[in-house]
């Protein structure tokens, strides 16, 4: 069928199944916006910065495990998004970007808006693609989400001058791709496991070890039943919250730089790692040379460069996790006996009853674990969370009971304020039903604000709950603990007002400085159809702990002022 | 740890932006170029990238296994038992001997290429070590201008 680029451009998205685009017009992509006017087969979000339209197709992708996107316009729109892809990137999330690019007669030129996209993002993409021919248009269409879903998934960039979305060209959308270099998704090696299977029934301190890629390869339900099948101890990164459960007596919890002493402990003495999707990432392992020295390692992993790059592996198993596990179940059933590691649990629930996650709560100020800890009462299973970056988040991370993979949704790798807000937007369209809540901090909900008219405007009505310190507040604890408490550029005490600020994007603010506030401000938020801020007043110099050290070794952790001596010498 | 030099072929398609893909992920990851060569493969629409790079043993594998990672990458080898070559040409000034500098050129299986009215151009192509040797020899006939290249190598 004929017609021009801009028209496959939207007959490409929807022959994906893609409901929802996050973006905004410029210049060069307005071709394309013409088609998005005038078809129905998909619905755009216009978002007020391109950094959040990234971000929102972020969140609806690790919310729903689909291929998010979004659209920008050149020069500065893609440069605004260049944030987000780098974002999705560090955390391998499927993604499609389409950027407009000046007409090809101007490329090279320092045109009007010229960037040259391609070569800003080839560090930040999985794969990036400037079209040259309107013939190449639907091959490259498909070939970007097929990249952007499958192996190892993450970001794809499709940059087109406006002069190939205006020409007319055959449209016949590929059913199939032909890319005889892109690495198949590997098939794990019988041999491989079963070398994985021997390591583990020999093992007397067995521990698995989650990551992000559990949750990518929606691994929850068969890693619940590996774990429970030998009765292993279990500890997760931050991208892995939720995939054993909370309640799951085998998490000892989140382990690296704000683990929990049980878990950094029990990576420190395990004989055995078994690495399902995660990556040994430096705010993991602490100082490498340190890092579970008495451990051998089975490393599961999709990606055969993640296996080797930083701790030696024994047992490299090269694979999706999903498979390698139902594998390994398989190969330990009949063989595993649950009462054979008992002595090891029984040394780690020691550490547990010494060192729970635990805060000292008050009566005079509001803690901000104790806000987290109530949200998880108040809201439970039944909410998606998700987070800037910084205190909040940790403190969402250790606090909150995440019962499911996807339910936790936050910038682990890169790290990026102003994720959470735009995030929240995207897991509300992906889940219109469930309640949203964005945990975030006073410094990290300015670095997006501007999405609050789009939660308005679109009726997203996604709930912002800011633990106001009046501080940047983890690089403030750096500075209290590591720059003899000089607080440059930290104390966020000049401050707009939170709660008008959300009235005048037409949303509902609420001011929170006592517990009983805090739970009428929630309650009243999730019945307003309406895009929430809550403002708590929190604890001012609260600190996050357990807390080890850049480079520290990972048994040596600084621990909050209270602990169980007594059930912990039993 | 113990660095060491290797030299890895890449096969990839022969287009537009892979060098940069190729050379950005050097650049990227900090890892180290030491000559770089790229021309099509004949009757294919392939190139093949030859380059000669040093680091540990735990770097090179992560050379090859990010290379592998690049979508229009075909193949990577990590050469082992190769045949390798590169090549240079050296200017020199009339002035000098041009016998002596044939006879050198000779020594390392070169030849002069090229004889102007005031200077005559050697090339030689041969292993990296000899060139350099070449290149060292050379000083003494006060060259103008050398040019070296790249590394080609062919697994034996």
């Amino acid at each position: 069928m004929k017609m021009n680029g801009a028209q496959m451009v939207c007959e490409a998205l929807i022959a994906e199944d893609v409901k929802t685009v996050f973006g905004y017009p410029g210049g060069a992509i307005m071709n394309v916006y013409d088609a998005i006017y005038k078809q129905d087969g998909f619905e755009h979000i216009l978002n007020r910065h391109e950094q959040a339209s990234v971000h929102a197709a972020d969140g609806y992708a690790r919310a729903n495990g689909e291929v998010g996107v979004a659209m920008v316009t050149s020069g500065p729109g893609f440069t605004n998004a260049v944030t987000g892809l780098a974002t999705a990137y560090m955390d391998s999330i499927p993604m499609v970007v389409i950027s407009g690019q000046v007409p090809q007669s101007l490329l090279g030129t320092d045109g009007f808006q010229e960037i040259d996209a391609v070569g800003i993002s080839r560090p930040c993409t999985k794969h990036n693609y400037l079209v040259r021919d309107i013939a190449d248009l639907p091959r490259i269409l498909k070939e970007a989400f097929h990249i952007a879903r499958t192996g190892r998934p993450g970001p794809v960039l499709v940059d087109i001058p406006k002069d190939i979305t205006a020409e007319e060209g055959e449209f016949i959308y590929p059913k199939s791709v032909n890319l005889p270099s892109y690495l198949k998704v590997p098939q794990a090696k019988q041999e491989d496991v079963d070398a994985a299977v021997e390591a583990i029934l020999a093992a007397k301190k067995p521990l698995l070890y989650l990551g992000g890629g559990a949750v990518l390869s929606n691994a929850s339900e068969r890693i619940r039943k590996l774990a429970a099948l030998g009765q292993l101890p279990t500890v997760e990164t931050l991208m892995a919250l939720g995939v054993m459960g909370a309640k799951n007596p085998l998490r000892l919890g989140m382990l690296g730089m704000h683990g929990n002493y049980a878990s950094n402990m029990a990576m420190s003495e395990t004989d055995l790692i078994i690495s399902l999707g995660a990556r040994f990432d430096d705010r993991v392992t602490g100082k490498l040379s340190e890092f579970a020295k008495y451990a051998k390692v089975i490393h599961v992993d999709i990606d055969p460069a993640n296996i080797g790059k930083l701790v030696h592996v024994q047992y490299p198993i090269i694979g999706d996790v999903n498979d390698v596990v139902d594998m390994l179940i398989r190969g330990l059933k009949g063989k595993i006996k649950p009462s054979q590691y008992a002595d090891w649990r029984e040394v780690l629930a020691r550490y547990d009853a010494l060192y729970p996650q635990s805060f000292e709560d008050s009566d005079e100020v509001i803690k901000p674990q104790w806000v987290i800890e109530r949200l998880g009462e108040l809201v439970g299973e039944k909410a998606i969370i998700t987070s800037d970056v910084g205190q909040h988040q940790m403190w969402a991370a250790q606090h909150f009971p995440f019962d499911r993979p996807r339910q936790w949704i936050n910038s682990g790798g890169l790290g990026t304020m102003g994720f959470g807000l735009p995030a929240a937007l995207g897991a509300k369209k992906a889940f219109p039903d469930k309640t949203v809540i964005n945990i975030t901090g006073d410094g990290s909900i300015l670095m997006n604000v501007q999405e609050l008219v789009t939660a308005s405007e679109y009726k997203i009505p996604v709930i912002n709950v800011i633990l106001n310190n009046h501080f940047l507040g983890m690089v403030r604890q750096w500075q209290t603990f590591f720059y003899e408490g000089r607080y440059a550029e930290t104390d966020l005490s000049f401050q707009p007002n939170f709660k008008a600020l959300a009235e005048a994007c037409h949303g509902i603010g609420y001011n929170v400085s006592t517990k009983e506030e805090f739970d009428l401000a929630l309650k009243d938020a999730i019945e307003q159809d309406k895009v929430a801020f809550i403002n708590i007043q929190v604890a001012r110099f609260e600190d996050v702990l357990p807390m080890v050290p850049a480079n520290g070794a990972l048994n040596n952790m600084m621990l909050p002022k209270i602990s169980n001596p007594d059930k912990g010498a039993k | 740890m113990n660095e060491v030099r290797r030299v890895i072929s890449i096969v990839v398609e022969n287009e537009s932006s892979v060098l940069s893909r190729v050379a950005g992920l050097f650049a990227g990851r900090g890892y180290n170029i030491e000559t770089l060569t790229v021309a099509p493969i004949p009757s294919t629409q392939r190139s093949r990238i030859t380059i000669a790079t040093r680091g540990d043993e735990r770097t090179i594998i992560q050379i090859t296994k990010q290379l592998n990672k690049l979508i229009p990458v075909y193949e990577v080898v990590e050469h082992s038992e190769m045949v390798e070559k590169e090549m240079v040409l050296v200017k020199f000034p009339l002035s000098e001997s041009l016998a002596d500098i044939e006879v050198l050129c000779e020594a390392y299986n070169g030849t002069i290429v090229n004889v102007g009215v005031d200077m005559c151009i050697g090339m030689v192509a041969d292993e990296p070590c000899r060139i350099e040797h070449f290149i060292e020899a050379t000083t003494r006939f006060n060259p103008i201008e050398t040019v070296r290249g790249g590394v080609v190598a062919i697994e034996r």
